[in-house]
């Protein structure tokens, strides 16, 4: 079985600055892993670069069979990334935005109204401008079109920020049954308890720029699904 | 390419319509910059009517800077330029797309300025198809050559004060070609205006093939 994210001394450059160097981190299928570290550790940027958004400039980097140092955009359409922003259009309507965002993916936008339903976008809701939503209705929204793409690997960057109890609930839900699947989730979250609950495998990004699991000799291939007592796997510093 | 083109074209112009800045903004925009320029000749009816042409021209070079930069500031409003580029669209169908709703922005407003040159400056119209000729090449030429420019600029900080430097002095041959050709068809010279539809032809033909093949570099590195 293939790994769904292999990286290997990963290097990764925002202009001069290395955000990663020299990560190593496998991610199998199905699975559930928590990047957990301080912020500036280098989460948001193993996440863009496992999304294809950030160039892996030296290393090893494969994301679903696809070699992302020597071009990654074709597996950009195959992952969903849920990031700081929404990626959305202010003067578009919720509905025009998922329309967009499933069709631009190639998807079909028979999976809009599906996906709205799921996320509690009911009402008067899908007409209304996306300008007009609150924060946590934004990032329902942002979900909703993870949920309509369902892509193979999902990122997700502080997924339950700005999301009442009730929605973080359904977002774990929406992890959990995304992996039943068959799909991967690798996400960052500072929400401990939340992230601990549904993670099936920790991994610490430390020192700003690194990351290992906790076993680079042995097989470090987890347990599916959220584990009891998850492992905080060592940090490292390149 | 075609499908990703009318996708994106599509979405470019729902914003439009929703947010209305082209009607409401742009367009009385270019009226005002009409009007400035009839103050600045004082009436001169015989000046007015031979720079008319001309100063539609730069009106409508003016309003297409507003138009492209409010093409790409959509894209940089909340990462929906990450969201473009995770989608796996073709690079050149995101090109021709915007383009697309680019050229159809400017096609209203050069309608509306050409009611404006005739009702404030008295300017004559002449050979239609000429005329119309011109306004869609140079409309194309401008179209590309502002997704272009656009583009390479959108990455950064000072994008709306680097596009007009980087796009005035590179459309200088559309002003010259069209102001010609108008000219020409307005019987207010003595050239034959079609050949300066050669020159708006191969700038429109550089900028569609530039963006074509290199959009995608500029969207990845910008």
């Amino acid at each position: 079985m293939d790994p769904v994210i292999r990286l290997r001394s990963a290097v990764a450059l925002a202009g001069r600055f290395p955000v990663l160097a020299g990560v190593d981190l496998d991610v199998w299928p199905s699975e559930i892993v928590l990047l957990q570290g301080a912020n500036g550790a280098g989460k948001t940027s193993i996440l863009r670069a496992c999304a294809g958004l950030l160039r892996v400039v030296a290393g090893e980097a494969v994301v679903l069979g696809v070699d992302l140092a020597a071009d990654p955009r074709p597996v950009r359409r195959r992952v969903g990334l849920l990031g700081h922003a929404s990626a959305l259009y202010d003067d578009l309507s919720v509905a025009d935005n998922l329309a967009f965002a499933v069709r631009a993916a190639g998807g079909d936008r028979r999976r809009v109204a599906p996906a709205l339903e799921r996320l509690g976008l009911l009402g008067r809701l899908p007409s209304t401008p996306l300008a007009a939503l609150s924060a946590g209705q934004r990032r329902r929204v942002a979900l909703a079109v993870l949920v309509a793409r369902d892509p193979e690997l999902w990122l997700l960057d502080e997924p339950h920020a700005g999301l009442d109890a009730e929605h973080r609930d359904l977002l774990d839900a929406l992890v959990l049954d995304a992996t039943a699947r068959g799909r991967t989730v690798v996400l960052a979250s500072h929400e401990r308890h939340r992230a601990h609950a549904i993670a099936g495998r920790i991994v610490e990004v430390s020192g700003g720029v690194a990351v290992a699991p906790a076993d680079p000799t042995g097989d470090d291939r987890p347990g599916r699904g959220p584990s009891p007592v998850p492992a905080v796997e060592a940090g490292h510093v390149a | 390419m075609w499908r990703d083109a009318v996708l994106v074209a599509g979405k470019d112009l729902r914003v439009e319509l929703r947010s209305r800045v082209t009607t409401n903004q742009v367009a009385p925009y270019a009226l005002i910059v009409l009007l400035l320029f009839g103050f600045a000749f004082d009436q001169d009816q015989y000046i007015l009517t031979h720079a008319g042409p001309g100063l539609f021209w730069v009106a409508v070079l003016l309003c297409s800077l507003l138009a492209i930069q409010r093409s790409f500031g959509l894209e940089a409003a909340d990462g929906a330029r990450d969201g473009l580029r995770m989608s796996g669209l073709d690079a050149a169908g995101i090109f021709l797309g915007k383009a697309l709703a680019v050229a159809a922005q400017l096609a209203v407003l050069e309608a509306v300025l050409t009611g404006g040159i005739v009702v404030l400056f008295g300017a004559r119209l002449g050979d239609p198809l000429l005329l119309g000729a011109t306004c869609v090449l140079a409309t194309v030429g401008l179209a590309a050559a502002g997704t272009v420019y656009g583009a390479m600029a959108a990455g950064l900080r000072v994008r709306e004060t680097l596009l007009p430097l980087l796009l005035l002095p590179v459309v200088a041959p559309v002003l010259l070609g069209a102001t010609q050709a108008w000219l020409a068809a307005a019987g207010l010279s003595s050239g034959g205006g079609w050949r300066w539809l050669t020159l708006l032809a191969a700038f429109a033909a550089i900028y569609v093939a530039l963006g074509v093949l290199g959009f995608g570099t500029l969207l990845e590195e910008a």
